[in-house]
């Protein structure tokens, strides 16, 4: 019982949060840049941040997760941090050769009030950065937002740099995926093919944060967007911007700065939002859906219709990123589940209004929380005062799900105890069914592993 | 890409008969270099954790608390407040107007919520650069809870993980002493260093009670705050060579009295060494040796017919060794030798001149010697010197599987024991089983290298 603090009666607290769904802004910065090929993400700061941010991506991925640090000491502190990042400049370049460097700063040089872009200038005008080489940078406060934040952040700083405007236009789109998984990004880019649907994708993490074994350590491996194809952006037709907290910020730069139109669209995590995604994919490409895809649909929904008496009325508490939970709550409602309890760490209006429309009358009737304050010790309580038949969350609903004795998914970031994440999608219908497929395994092993002996069949 | 060495760094690389003079360390990292270094609050955080009856707030945004959140593995017998994760999650208005009144809030909340024995605040680099007076909130808030409320100064841009150590045993230090300490046998002993990763403090302890030697405190492996305050009424305290309890031991020399003797757990001989040096220490009670000569004799027989085992297997390999403290390479490599293999490249992210001699003193000639090394260079030096096996963290996991070699993990994300002789078994269990695996034989790169043979 290694929750065994948690007290059942649930008091308003003003001033801590007890074991977080959220985490800080840098490490999202991070994973979006690792998301463009040959880019070496730099973190402004002192070096735990780094290596914090680094060990969790690590854990997460089970890959090498590669960053610089501007290794602030106390004398960077007071005096600001800009001959550490010219100096990080120096070293970056002439030793891990990257094509581009992403910095971001952390907390601390926030707070002293480093001027990560005047300084990059310095360095371009001092002529500290390689010909053909690139440095963008992102602000990302930890005491603002929380790690969406930081891969919006980074997201945009792309968009803000790369894509070039031109007064032609290409025949293909953007897909900016948000804070999803490589396979999810691989998943996205297989529909796209099967539709014949010319895209470019950033960030994209494919092929880096699940390389293969080749028996050598690659500091850049072969995947992530490409400079060109980044370039080529500013000329596409349209951008999906999916997520709302992850990628409108990058959507409306390469608006501003290219005229390319977007809509932010929800990432396509289950039926509804993966129909609309084609749908709109469709309508802007003229593409249309093809039957292969159809019939991936026609699968995840005749996989409902055979288990739907396991499904019907099924309470669920979720919690995580607000991208993912929109459309992962809208799935879970257009199966017959309950979802009764819902958290995200991350701060924002528009999480609770999306949630209200999707949640119709049962919004009322659940707890919704996110912001402040919304954490795992809140989920813990609300599940305490009614209980649920399954969590959904990221590695650390763990402890809840032991100690209640509650079937458990892992879904969302960090997973640390277990892989699949980064090789097997849940968006568009491919991940429709593997979700499906884990909510129901989980949901019946425990049926099967607490069943009475007279009642345990065979054939469920 | 070809894997150049970064010039500044080039005299923190020291090839043993190959290299001229001394190599540097103790040096702050370059900027720009993919360190695999962490902060004070890190080292504070370590240090500190296993001590299962207080609280643990971090001071600060979200990020440093959730990235420390139960990571470590520290085993408890009783409660595990320390693996929940309390923090004020600074927002941006806190930063401007400072957290000081949040923090309190904060203490009094969870002092209410939880009754701990105590509570430990941390200050990160936001609350050190906001100027909070944590030491001021932490006195007012103790006097309203009635237990210690302690101000841990690990402000992470403040130095290194060491510093971070010395942060904890200040605070460590403050608990110490206020205890009763009636009853304590002249027999008694503090172990300290010890962190009771996989529940090797109670192997630890299992041994010295079976010698007749009281352990009062771990600190700070399953640690409780009642247990430190008595820490004081030991007659010797007992240090395991990590370093990062040792100033803690020299601040009890000096406040008590209290001698302490430096140890480690690791390997046969240092696990040997650690039990006679206690029983010689109290040598006006012949009998601890006589009986510390008889545990050792016991369990060596059990495990040596197994250890023959692993040798006759693993004879002939080859190791990398890039931990965080030198004092750890030390035992390893005499844990490895001790079934014929060899160690070829030895490294770590914080010795100091001394430990890097001792190191070179250790090694085999050729062997490369690294300080606050990075991945580049970790992963050249196990391609030019045809490691086998690479022992390290959690950040260097899988740049050795990307390699095609076995890894052992000899840092906190391990699950088993490796201290004590039943701990060596397992060592040698892990090494055996990564470095034989058949996955390796898929290696492209070793595929490559059968067909040119
Ligand atoms: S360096 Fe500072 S901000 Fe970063 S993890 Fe350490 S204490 Fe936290
Ligand atoms: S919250 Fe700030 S100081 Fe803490 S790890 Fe994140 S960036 Fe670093």
């Amino acid at each position: 019982m290694l929750l065994r603090h948690t007290p059942k009666e649930v008091k308003d607290r003003k001033a801590l949060t007890i074991n977080p769904a959220k985490t800080c802004q840098p490490i999202g910065a991070m994973y979006a840049a690792l998301g463009i090929h040959g880019c070496l993400p730099h973190s402004h700061g002192s070096q735990g941040c780094c290596s914090y941010h680094r060990s969790t991506l690590t854990r997460h991925y089970k890959e090498p997760v590669m960053a610089g640090t501007s290794s602030f000491t106390e004398g960077a502190s007071v005096f600001g941090g800009q001959s550490n990042l010219l100096q990080s400049f120096n070293n970056l370049f002439s030793i891990y050769d990257p094509d581009i460097v992403a910095v971001h700063t952390t907390c601390l040089s926030e707070t002293i009030g480093d001027d990560v872009s005047q300084i990059t200038q310095k360095a371009i005008d001092e002529g500290k950065i390689p010909a053909g080489k690139h440095v963008i940078y992102a602000s990302t406060p930890s005491y603002v937002g929380s790690h969406v934040t930081g891969f919006s952040n980074m997201c945009a700083s792309i968009a803000k740099y790369f894509p070039e405007k031109q007064d032609y236009e290409l025949d293909q789109v953007n897909i900016l995926p948000g804070w999803v998984e490589p396979s999810d990004m691989r998943e996205i880019k297989r529909l796209m093919s099967e539709m014949h649907v010319p895209f470019v994708m950033f960030p994209d993490t494919s092929g880096v944060l699940d390389a293969p074994q080749t028996g050598f350590h690659q500091f850049y491996p072969k995947g992530g967007a490409s400079v060109p194809d980044l370039k080529r952006s500013g000329a596409s037709s349209f951008t999906f911007a999916l997520g709302k907290f992850s990628s409108e910020a990058a959507g409306e730069e390469l608006r501003k700065k290219c005229d390319v139109p977007y809509e932010v669209m929800e990432v396509p995590i289950g039926i509804n939002a993966t129909d609309r995604f084609l749908m709109k994919v469709s309508e802007v490409s003229g593409c249309p859906v093809p039957e292969s895809i159809n019939d991936e649909r026609g699968r995840v929904v005749d996989i409902i219709t055979d288990m739907q008496q396991y499904l019907h009325g099924k309470k669920v508490a979720l919690f995580g990123d607000p991208d993912i939970l929109i459309p992962l709550t809208e799935f879970l409602l257009a199966m017959d589940m309950k979802p009764v309890h819902i958290v995200s760490g991350t701060p924002g209006k528009y999480f609770m209004e999306r949630m209200k429309e999707i949640m119709g009358d049962d919004f009322e009737t659940g707890n919704v929380k996110n912001g402040p304050r919304a954490d795992m010790f809140l989920l813990h309580q609300w599940i305490k005062n009614e209980p649920v038949d399954l969590i959904i969350g990221n590695t650390y609903g763990k402890y809840i799900a032991r100690d209640e004795n509650i079937p458990f998914v892992r879904m969302g970031f960090p997973i640390l105890d277990r892989i699949g994440h980064s090789y097997f999608p849940v968006t568009g219908y491919a991940g429709a069914m593997r979700i499906l497929d884990k909510m129901l395994g989980a949901i019946m092993d425990q049926m099967d592993r607490e069943a009475p002996e007279e009642k345990f069949e065979l054939v469920m | 890409m070809e894997a150049a060495i970064l010039k500044d760094r080039e005299n923190q690389i020291f090839i043993k008969e190959q290299s001229q003079g001394e190599i540097a360390c103790e040096k702050s990292s370059l900027a720009g270099s993919v360190s695999q270094r962490a902060c004070v609050f890190c080292g504070s955080r370590v240090v500190l954790y296993p001590v299962a009856d207080a609280l643990h707030i971090v001071h600060g945004p979200i990020g440093c608390a959730s990235f420390t959140w139960d990571i470590r593995g520290s085993l408890s017998s009783g409660p595990e407040l320390h693996r929940l994760s309390f923090s004020t999650d600074l927002r941006e208005m806190d930063v401007i107007q400072g957290g000081e009144k949040k923090l309190e809030r904060a203490i009094t909340e969870l002092g209410e919520l939880h009754k701990p024995s105590a509570v430990f605040v941390y200050a990160t680099c936001i609350a050190g650069i906001i100027g909070d007076d944590i030491a001021a909130v932490c006195k007012r808030t103790a006097e309203k809870l009635g237990v210690p409320v302690l101000p841990v100064h690990s402000e992470g841009f403040k130095g290194t993980k060491k510093d971070g150590y010395k942060a904890a045993c200040d605070a460590l230090a403050k608990i110490v002493g206020t205890g009763d300490i009636s009853g304590i046998p002249k027999v008694s002993i503090n172990i300290l260093g010890e962190f009771n990763l996989a529940g090797e403090a109670w192997m630890i302890e299992d041994y010295y009670r079976r010698m007749g030697v009281e352990v009062v405190s771990v600190m700070t492996g399953d640690g409780r705050i009642g247990k430190i305050s008595k820490a004081h009424g030991v007659s010797l305290n007992v240090v395991q060579c990590s370093g990062s309890l040792t100033y803690l031991a020299e601040h009890m020399e000096e406040k008590y009295g209290i001698p302490y003797i430096r140890v480690s757990y690791f390997g046969i001989e240092d696990q040997s060494r650690a039990l006679y040096d206690v029983a010689d220490f109290f040598s006006f009670n012949p009998e601890l040796r006589t009986k510390a000569e008889e545990i050792v004799r016991e369990e060596i027989s059990v495990i040596m017919p197994r250890i023959q085992y692993y040798r006759e297997k693993l004879a002939g390999k080859k190791a990398a060794v890039y931990v965080g403290g030198a004092f750890k390479a030390f035992s390893l490599i005499k844990a490895l030798r001790l079934i014929d293999m060899s160690v070829v490249i030895a490294g770590s992210q914080t010795g100091n001149k001394n430990d890097y001699k001792q190191l070179e003193e250790l090694c085999d000639p050729g062997t490369v010697i690294l300080d606050d090394s990075n991945p580049l260079e970790l992963s050249r030096f196990v391609l030019e010197k045809k490691a086998d096996l690479f022992i390290g963290g959690v950040k260097e996991r899988p740049i050795a599987y990307k390699l095609g070699i076995g890894f052992c993990d000899h840092n906190h994300e391990r699950k088993i024991a490796l201290a004590g002789y039943e701990g060596m078994i397992n060592f040698y269990k892990e090494v055996y089983s990564s470095v034989m695996s058949p996955v390796w034989k898929f290696a492209p790169r070793n595929n490559r290298r059968k067909s040119h043979e």
